[in-house]
């Protein structure tokens, strides 16, 4: 348990991407089997482990403890899981040596091995014998809690990292095997061939396209290029065979049980790329909705009757990368479409339906139709090479996503933090407000927070306004001057923007960043509430 | 004679009617008796100032020449009286000089202990405990949750991260008083030899200790030559804290922070910090180090000063200890 606490506690703190590939890549190197295999599952989301309830952990703590002196911890440390971690040992030092704790394998091997009545002498044991940051661990563990910033993705990558093999192969992998991922390992140290996938109805890696940059597109041939729609719905990939009917997000989750209304229509065999949308299909002539009718079904377990009548959901297919068992994907993007279509054409018409093409003749012409779609919920054009092969990843090159202007405002600093790493002594977080009518009047009310978009001589400045205009600190936070004829006012770039009961603005925004800095602009000027609450209101007419 | 006929808290700090003193005062005073060096206890301006040598000479340091208008040196042991109040400074082994004062008069004896730690430090005198009537502690630590691990296992971790990380600048946040020659120390024991570079607050103190006989090994001014910016990759530097968060920062290639002190403990301290690398090394005493001293020295009464003081003064009536808080105002928890 002890390596796996070490790489938790740095894990936690560390936040650059590359900082935590290399703790993770030592990790995963250092650490013999099955503990690495149960530590890769815990950081992907693929644990299985018996959970304990905060109120056992809580009755557990109390049995030794004088209950004021345990609330006055709680109070101070503000987290249950390192709260008990702390105060576990009593008046007792660590004596738990290194080599004696548990091992994170035996850890998971016992809590599943438990009936319902060994649960607590069993949680009560183990926090005898673990360290304090091992106890942290396994608190986080068995609660559900493992909040740390690492994504299944930067683990494979990690993994691709330690190994040397392409992270898309080990991504091919993933989703046939299971923790603790031995003949993976095995694998990827050399010491034993690929493994071998029981079922194919698993998840591929997806290609994904980049963003038209300036200059991008003179060098080429529109003739040697096909435009679609960008939808604004949520990448899919539907995988069956056998029987078996999977639908993935883009980055490999199951939210098959969330979509019954999509799975269970599934009458093909292969792998399908789409767009998961809601509303009806183009076939049957209904309209698609919007991102946040969409987002009515995102990220449940399960979903109700009324659900799926409000809210249909159906998937516009883009790409074919099985064909029942066969992998076409070395095709030709023009040679998948082709059988893609085949298979749409017998699917259920009211799920499924097929992206269409946009013809254009010049990169002008597709500008012109690129930033006056058709329907609302599109939001740009994909071009993709008509000879591209499926490749997993984002290769420059063969596909681009050339969106409508992002959504632009000016806003008003209002509040500014310090970053992290090489930007830890920078002023390099913004929180910043547009104008609205409050209860105390006018005032300028915050709708967002951005830290990039700027470039390293414009963080300059932006820190040393922050440095020089302070008027309040909250903890790491400082509060600037923010008047109406003195602050500082920021264009703030977005990709999107819905409704949100969580903001107290009202309005949440997509990927903000700030794209200039207005030192031409006065706070006065810049925009108001009204103003960014229409642009919600347009996008669902 | 009860103990508060002979020393009390005033607004100005702990006060000594009969001997008409004060201990460590936040404000000028005719006569003070100082503790030990750190800021908050030590403070320019007094008439008089009795205290160690090292503290005076720490005094001397940061405050300059007139630092006080008459001093006296108190050796260990040595008693000493003041206006017919019998009065004697030992150990504390917080830092450098550090002491705690023992306070006697017709057959009642006070120990006001200052900051202490029970743990080993070798850049100071350890701890000694003085049998008395009313222990006064410090409760900076006063928390359950405080278990303060071996230090030679944190600065281990420090090693570890140097090796993981190979290209980027080290920079360990330690107060300068103390916690930074304690640290440079404790690396030194733990096998690593290199240069360790210094912020310049950090210079007359780490020279300070070298002359008290506190071998530093190889230390160097950290300040950049403008041809060379990578000449700190992979290097130790070892500043005040509040740098960090400096201009100064900005000369290092990919700064690592790290941070030595108790509050290191609690992640969410050490996540609002931008500390990447805690330390948990304190020169206070932990929960369990307060609660051996109290049963050790096993006084009739208990106050507590400075931080968490509800939860000691609860553990304290649960065994039966007569405690209470003094509430006394103007020392920072935070310097640790």
């Amino acid at each position: 348990m002890k390596p796996f606490a070490t790489l938790l506690d740095r894990l936690v703190l560390t936040p650059s991407r590359n900082g935590k590939l290399t703790l993770l890549a030592d990790y995963f190197r250092d650490t013999p089997d099955p503990d690495r295999g149960y530590g890769l599952a815990a950081l992907a989301g693929g644990l299985d482990l018996k959970s304990v309830k905060p109120a056992m952990l809580r009755d557990l703590v109390l049995e030794r403890m004088d209950p004021v002196l345990f609330q006055y911890s709680y109070d101070y440390v503000g987290d249950l899981a390192e709260t008990i971690s702390l105060v576990w040992d009593g008046t007792r030092k660590d004596e738990i040596d290194d080599e004696h704790q548990p091992r994170l394998g035996e850890v998971v091997t016992r809590m599943n091995s438990l009936g319902r009545t060994e649960v607590r002498p069993a949680v009560r044991d183990l926090l005898d014998k673990l360290d304090t940051s091992s106890r942290f661990a396994f608190l986080k563990l068995v609660t559900g809690a493992l909040r740390i910033g690492v994504s299944a993705r930067l683990a494979k990558q990690a993994l691709s990292d330690m190994s040397g093999k392409d992270v898309t192969e080990i991504e091919t992998l993933w989703h046939g095997l299971t923790p603790p991922y031995e003949p993976l390992f095995a694998w990827l140290e050399g010491r034993a061939d690929k493994p071998v996938l029981a079922t194919p109805a698993i998840f591929h890696s997806v290609m994904l396209a980049n963003p038209v940059e300036t200059g991008d597109l003179e060098k080429l041939d529109p003739a040697d290029y096909a435009a679609e729609w960008k939808w604004d719905g949520i990448r899919v990939q539907m995988s069956s065979y056998g029987g078996t009917k999977k639908l993935y997000s883009r980055s490999g989750d199951d939210i098959t049980g969330a979509f019954p209304d999509v799975v269970g229509s599934i009458n093909f065999e292969g792998v399908i790329d789409g767009e998961l949308l809601v509303g009806g299909t183009a076939r049957s002539n209904s309209p698609t909705r919007t991102f946040s009718d969409l987002q009515q079904r995102l990220n449940r377990k399960t979903v109700t009757a009324k659900m799926l009548d409000d809210y249909p959901a159906f998937v516009r297919a883009y790409d074919l990368l099985f064909e029942s068992d066969l992998d076409i994907r070395a095709e030709t993007f023009f040679e998948r479409r082709r059988r893609l279509a085949d298979v749409i054409e017998r699917a259920p018409h009211d799920r499924f339906d097929l992206s269409e093409l946009v013809p254009f003749t010049t990169w002008d012409e597709l500008d012109r139709i690129r930033v006056a779609p058709p329907d609302p919920v599109i939001e740009g054009v994909m071009i993709k090479r008509k000879d591209s092969p499926y490749q997993a990843g984002r290769l420059k090159g063969p596909w681009f996503k050339w969106k409508r202007d992002p959504y632009n405002i000016d806003a008003v600093m209002l509040y500014a933090q310090r970053g992290h790493g090489k930007r830890s002594s920078y002023y390099s977080d913004f929180t910043f407000g547009v104008w609205a009518e409050t209860p105390d009047g006018e005032a300028l009310v915050p709708v967002g927070k951005a830290y990039f978009g700027f470039t390293d001589a414009e963080l300059e400045v932006l820190d040393k306004f922050v440095r020089d205009n302070t008027v309040d600190r909250f903890g790491p936070v400082r509060a600037v001057r923010a008047d109406p004829d003195f602050g500082f006012v920021l264009e703030v770039a977005f990709e999107g923007i819905n409704r949100s009961t969580r903001h107290k603005s009202g309005v949440a925004m997509r990927f903000p960043r700030i794209a200039r800095l207005r030192q031409d602009k006065l706070p006065r000027d810049a925009d108001r509430l009204s103003t960014l609450t229409a642009m919600v209101d347009a996008k669902a007419n | 004679m009860k103990p508060e006929a002979l020393l009390h808290p005033t607004p100005a700090g702990l006060f000594c009617p009969i001997g008409r003193f004060h201990v460590d005062p936040v404000r000028p005073v005719e006569r003070a008796l100082i503790t030990h060096g750190h800021s908050d206890h030590a403070r320019a301006g007094h008439a008089k100032v009795l205290a160690t040598r090292q503290t005076l000479d720490i005094m001397r340091l940061r405050y300059g020449e007139d630092f006080c208008g008459e001093e006296q040196a108190a050796a260990f042991g040595e008693e000493i009286d003041v206006e017919g109040v019998r009065v004697s400074f030992h150990p504390a082994g917080h830092v450098l000089g550090s002491a705690q004062i023992a306070i006697e008069r017709q057959g009642l004896r006070i120990v006001v202990s200052g900051d202490y730690k029970r743990g080993v430090d070798p850049t100071c005198a350890p701890f000694v405990p003085v049998a008395c009537d009313v222990f006064i502690t410090e409760a900076t630590f006063g928390l359950p949750v405080f278990h303060h691990p071996d230090p030679k296992d944190e600065i281990d971790k420090l090693l570890t991260s140097l090796k993981q990380f190979p290209e980027r600048s080290h920079l360990v946040g330690a107060y300068a008083l103390g916690k930074a020659q304690r640290v440079i120390r404790l690396i030194r024991d733990c096998g690593y030899h290199e240069p360790i570079f210094i912020h310049g607050a950090l210079a007359r103190l780490c020279d300070y200790y070298v002359g008290q006989g506190i071998d530093l090994g190889d230390i160097r001014p950290a300040t950049v030559e403008k041809s060379s910016p990578d000449a700190f990759k992979g290097a130790v530097i070892v500043g005040p804290p509040s740098a960090f968060q400096d201009r100064w920062a900005r000369r290092f290639n990919e700064p690592l922070i790290a941070f030595a002190s108790g509050w290191m403990m609690v992640r969410q301290r050490a996540k609002q910090g931008g500390v990447e690398l805690p330390l948990v090394i304190s020169d206070h005493c932990d929960w369990p180090e307060l609660l051996s001293t109290i049963e050790e020295i096993d006084p009739s009464e208990v106050w507590v000063t400075h931080g968490r003081e509800e939860a000691l003064v609860r553990w304290c009536e649960l065994k039966n200890i007569p405690a209470r808080p003094l509430h006394l105002v103007g020392y920072e928890d935070e310097g640790d």
